[in-house]
């Protein structure tokens, strides 16, 4: 599965600083869908290059980061049971840099 | 399945309000967010028409988006307000010169005049330099006294009238937990107001006191504005910190949470017998103080004196010369940046 990733906010720094990131992914046991929770732990495992506890907290993202599935807030999507599909964009944003 | 905009009905949803739990488009939230910023603005009555406001940007999501809505609403409601971008340099290399770069793009953007005033114009020292002499211990108070200060006295200099800060909802609940774990009676009764210092030369306003920090992140990003989000090379160790994570846990289990500790510390009163600081003004730079002399003209005598600890440690090994005349050096300095002031005026 093919999706964009893209990291806001500071958030890019704990990633190379490279914001926006195209990925290959695969659910894991030959489902079609990828729940975020799963996307989490890869990204975590596979992305992340420093400093994790300032994107995750426990298995969900660090309160203050904001996730977006095709710019909608994952709030309305579930949250760690949100579903990300094929060509899907998933923005990461992080609010807790100075104003 | 994502529904529909509670609002309009029509449009998909794009965000749940933290304040309100409603699910709603990105037009509705645009105008619901810009209404209440207008609403407070004429109900707090926080602007006059025809005033000279500063709005202090430091090029980071607050204040850009603040920048922005003001200059929407000023448009659209009339308010007849002269706006200018008031930018401290602290002298940080690597963060404030990357962060003035997106305030000098705000002012294109914008269309309203920026102002700069340094740190090392004003005090004879810049960051990075204090750093350098203090290690990275103690430095946020010294940015943070020279702030409040630099930002008074850029206004002065651009005769603005009032100063209109991005401090958000988030920020207001954070400084209300801070003073009352620092046990600061004095400013826990001050920090909630919207207003401050009215009978001063220059009050300040905070258009966004009850906007939420997630709303002006989703703002400043479905509207695509311009802002620098990297964090101050220096501020790892600020004690903030600390209660700002607490206060973002607390919004995740209930994100009325911040609404209600604003509430909480409007409504606290100080029983009247408790002995308060009385507000005087510092006998060195005039500026407002509770004590003889104000917090940054103690700090800067520290540095200037090779002292940098002054005002800072709690036990009072140092003593503030009594009459100002004690060293040369401080005084030099002083009256430099006093005169370098005066040089960027006439400019």
């Amino acid at each position: 599965m093919q999706l964009t990733l893209e990291f806001k906010g500071g958030l890019e720094l704990l990633f190379g600083s490279v914001k926006v990131h195209q990925i290959e992914v695969e659910p894991s046991d030959g489902k079609d869908k990828l729940k975020l929770q799963e996307l989490l732990i890869w990204v975590r495992n596979h992305l992340l290059k420093e400093r994790p506890e300032m994107f995750m907290k426990g298995n969900s993202v660090r309160p203050g980061v904001l996730v977006l599935i095709n710019d909608c807030d994952w709030e309305l999507l579930g949250q760690l049971d949100a579903v990300v599909d094929e060509k899907d964009t998933v923005v990461f944003i992080s609010t807790l840099h100075g104003g | 399945m994502v529904r529909n905009c509670e609002l309009c009905l029509e449009r998909r949803a794009a965000l749940r309000r933290p304040k309100t739990a409603q699910k709603i488009c990105r037009e509705c939230f645009y105008t619901a967010f810009e209404t209440e910023v207008h609403e407070i603005i004429i109900k707090y009555q926080l602007f006059k028409e025809g005033e000279r406001v500063a709005i202090a940007a430091s090029g980071g999501k607050d204040s850009t988006v603040l920048a922005h809505v003001l200059t929407e609403l000023n448009k659209r409601h009339s308010y007849g307000l002269d706006l200018f971008l008031l930018s401290i340099d602290e002298g940080i290399t690597g963060y404030r010169d990357d962060s003035l770069e997106t305030v000098k793009r705000n002012e294109v953007q914008y269309g309203i005049p920026l102002k700069i005033v340094s740190y090392k114009d004003l005090y004879g020292w810049s960051m990075d330099e204090i750093v350098g002499e203090i290690g990275l211990k103690n430095n946020c108070t010294f940015c943070g006294v020279f702030r409040r200060q630099a930002l008074d006295r850029g206004a002065a200099m651009m005769k603005a009238q009032k100063l209109a800060t991005g401090h958000n909802a988030d920020d207001m609940a954070e400084t209300v937990l801070l003073n009352l774990l620092r046990g600061d009676i004095a400013r826990l009764s001050r920090c909630t107001a919207i207003v401050t210092g009215e009978d001063g030369a220059l009050p300040r306003c905070k258009p966004f006191k009850y906007a939420y920090e997630k709303e002006i992140v989703m703002y400043a990003y479905f509207k695509k504005l311009d802002y620098f989000s990297t964090e101050c090379i220096y501020s790892p160790n600020a004690y903030r910190g600390f209660v700002r994570e607490f206060i973002k846990d607390l919004e995740s289990i209930r994100p009325r949470a911040i609404l209600d500790i604003i509430k909480s510390g409007e409504s606290f009163r100080i029983i009247p017998t408790t002995k308060m600081p009385v507000q005087g003004n510092c006998e060195r730079c005039g500026y407002i103080s509770s004590q003889r002399l104000c917090k940054a003209c103690v700090l800067l005598e520290g540095l200037n004196r090779g002292l940098p600890r002054l005002g800072i440690s709690k036990a009072q090994s140092f003593q503030v010369s009594s009459d100002g005349n004690n060293d040369k050096r401080k005084n030099v300095v002083h009256e430099r940046s006093k005169s370098r002031l005066v040089q960027h005026n006439i400019k």
